[in-house]
């Protein structure tokens, strides 16, 4: 067992109250900081922690709330992104499920430090039981005094609501996501301006996932040597929350320390591949991270490991495939999911996710051709011209399918049908 | 306001006051759409304009919205809404003979809504329960490690059981 600082408080049962997140050091972070440090020196902690963004891009928080102009206007606001459509990700809903506070506090010095007095929650629409735990605990934080006007009797006050979004993938986007909280279409828009410079209502806004704040209480209350001291890797500090699913006996969410091997979170946390399945290909981070094989069983999951083999770590959702389990008929869902998903705003991503599908739908029902491969792979290059993120995570699966299970896609088009059914 | 005296006084009220505890109204569309589709069964023509008027949105700038979003409802639904994840971790445990039985079962297509007018069958991406897959939501409230006889066995409680709260869609 590793040390467990988001999940301390976790239970099989039930979540945490507010006392006890409180008897855990919760909430410690808030009275040490506020009214008492400038939001330059949470920065400063924060950035010499290292925290990097836990919602799949991994770009450093403290950078980010530094985007924020010192001279900007206020009001300022700061964004907790619990939307998590990405395929093979619940992180966020084990989180909120274990110990809402740490978000609500986290979120609270993430507005300190970046000069906003109000938060949003941005909630997906399956996750309702979600939302209505986070409204509940933040009225009793606001009780308590540690969110709304002027908290511990400081200078600083901050509100937090709970937005619910109508439910697409596109939402968990940045920018795409500060539209729909402005009851705007939810399409991407290509920066600059950023969102820490112009974001809700043309105001400074900070997004942040909301595994990424709850980090933040725990990195001011010890320090950055304390929080680097949490990980086996020297360039991602901390503990991440993996996800891992597919054909493993105990799928589930765990607290490990990045850096951690791939080997070892399927075998050891997740109870290793189910009866009479062997490993044959995961993808690492959601559905928009490229297929590991099991020559990468022992490369260290943290950000730079991972992207120094040419692969992402997106959001750490671990989804493992076996031996019985087609990948062409895999991809050709994700592509699907998509497909499906695109906002259709710009035309790389409207018009090439379906046609990506429609050939892999084609090499699965036995109707591919040969030149179908150069075909998917030149649309591939296509997609990285798209506005936003989405089409060139879309690309991932296909082009890993390609370049590391090509002798499966040939043999659907050599056999005309699909190999795996019977 | 001609067509928000559509709604109860108490509702009326109480989305007025919703959308002006808001930084704008515009911001609270989803709520409110939400709460007609709940009260009217799904964001009929009518419930259009009574967003539109509440929300001072052109029925067109909701349109945008309410025909984007995979849980606001356009088209008349059923009184269970059920959304199968059709996603790649579900997609592995079966979920393709899982929806097939759920179709026969209901007798209908997917998209569609049984006779009775009870349950609606509609196809949404990851559900966020990859850890209980197969998995899919009625009414927005979640059932996990589905079977054959879960499904049967949770169709069979809802259409007996007529008088329970439905929850919101």
């Amino acid at each position: 067992m590793y040390p467990q600082v988001l999940f301390a408080n976790r239970k099989a049962s039930r979540i945490a109250t507010m006392e006890e997140y409180c008897r855990s050091g919760g909430y410690e972070a808030l009275s040490l900081v506020v009214g008492k440090w400038t939001g330059k020196d949470v920065c400063a902690e924060v950035q010499r922690a290292n925290l990097r963004g836990r919602g799949g891009a991994g770009f450093p928080a403290a950078i980010k709330w530094l985007g924020v102009p010192e001279e900007a206007d206020y009001p300022r606001y700061v964004v907790a992104n619990c939307d998590e459509m990405e395929p093979g990700t619940f992180k966020d809903r084990v989180l909120v499920h274990a110990d809402p506070h740490m978000i609500l506090e986290g979120m609270a010095l993430t507005g300190y430090a970046t000069g906003a007095e109000k938060g949003f929650i941005f909630v997906r629409p399956s996750y309702e039981s979600s939302a209505r735990i986070l409204e509940r605990e933040i009225q009793k934080a606001r009780d308590a005094g540690y969110l709304g006007k002027n908290i511990l009797g400081t200078d600083f006050s901050f509100e937090i609501v709970v937005h619910r979004s109508g439910g697409r993938y596109i939402c968990g986007e940045a920018t795409a996501l500060l539209n729909a909280l402005q009851g705007k279409r939810p399409n991407p828009v290509k920066p600059p301006p950023y969102p820490t410079v112009k974001g809700l209502w043309g105001r400074p806004t900070v997004v942040n996932n909301i595994e990424t704040m709850a980090n933040v209480p725990h990195i001011l209350r010890n320090g950055a040597e304390w929080y680097q001291g949490l990980s086996r890797s020297s360039t991602s500090p901390g503990t991440k929350l993996f996800c891992v699913s597919g054909r493993v006996n105990g799928p589930g969410c765990f607290e490990l320390p990045m850096g951690i091997t791939l080997r070892e979170i399927i075998e050891e946390h997740a109870g290793g591949l189910q009866p009479g399945c062997h490993y044959k290909a995961c993808l690492p981070g959601g559905a928009s991270t490229r297929y590991l094989t099991s020559e990468h069983l022992d490369v260290p999951m943290d950000f730079e490991s991972v992207a120094a083999i040419g692969h992402r770590m997106g959001t750490a959702a671990i989804i493992v495939f076996d031996q019985n389990t087609c990948l062409v008929g895999a991809t050709l869902n994700l592509t699907q999911f998509f497909a499906r998903e695109s906002c259709g705003w710009c035309t790389p991503c409207r018009e090439g996710l379906p046609y990506l599908r429609d050939l892999l739908w084609r090499i699965e029902k036995g109707e591919g051709e040969e030149e179908f491969i150069p075909m998917m792979r030149a649309m591939c290059d296509q997609l990285w011209n798209a506005y936003c993120a989405l089409a060139p995570g879309a690309a991932s699966p296909v082009e890993s399918l390609l370049t590391y299970f090509e002798d499966e896609v040939r043999e659907h088009i050599r056999q005309k049908r699909c190999p795996f059914k019977t | 306001m001609a067509y928000a005296d559509l709604l109860p006084e108490e509702m009326r009220k109480q989305l007025i006051q919703r959308i002006a505890e808001g930084e704008t109204a515009r911001e609270q569309a989803i709520d409110v759409m939400t709460a007609l589709q709940n009260h009217f069964g799904h964001m009929s023509d009518q419930a259009m304009l009574v967003a539109s008027e509440l929300l001072a949105m052109t029925p067109l700038e909701l349109e945008e919205l309410a025909t984007f979003y995979n849980f606001i409802y356009r088209q008349p639904v059923g009184k269970y809404v059920i959304h199968v994840c059709d996603s790649a971790v579900c997609w592995m445990h079966g979920h393709e003979s899982l929806m097939d039985h759920l179709l026969s079962r209901l007798k209908i297509r997917l998209g569609e809504t049984t006779e009775d007018g009870l349950f609606t069958v509609l196809p949404v991406c990851c559900l966020g329960y990859c850890d209980h897959a197969p998995a899919m939501l009625v009414n927005r409230h979640i059932h996990g490690e589905l079977t054959r006889e879960k499904i049967d066995r949770i169709l069979t409680r809802l259409a007996e059981e007529p008088h329970l709260p439905t929850g919101m869609k």
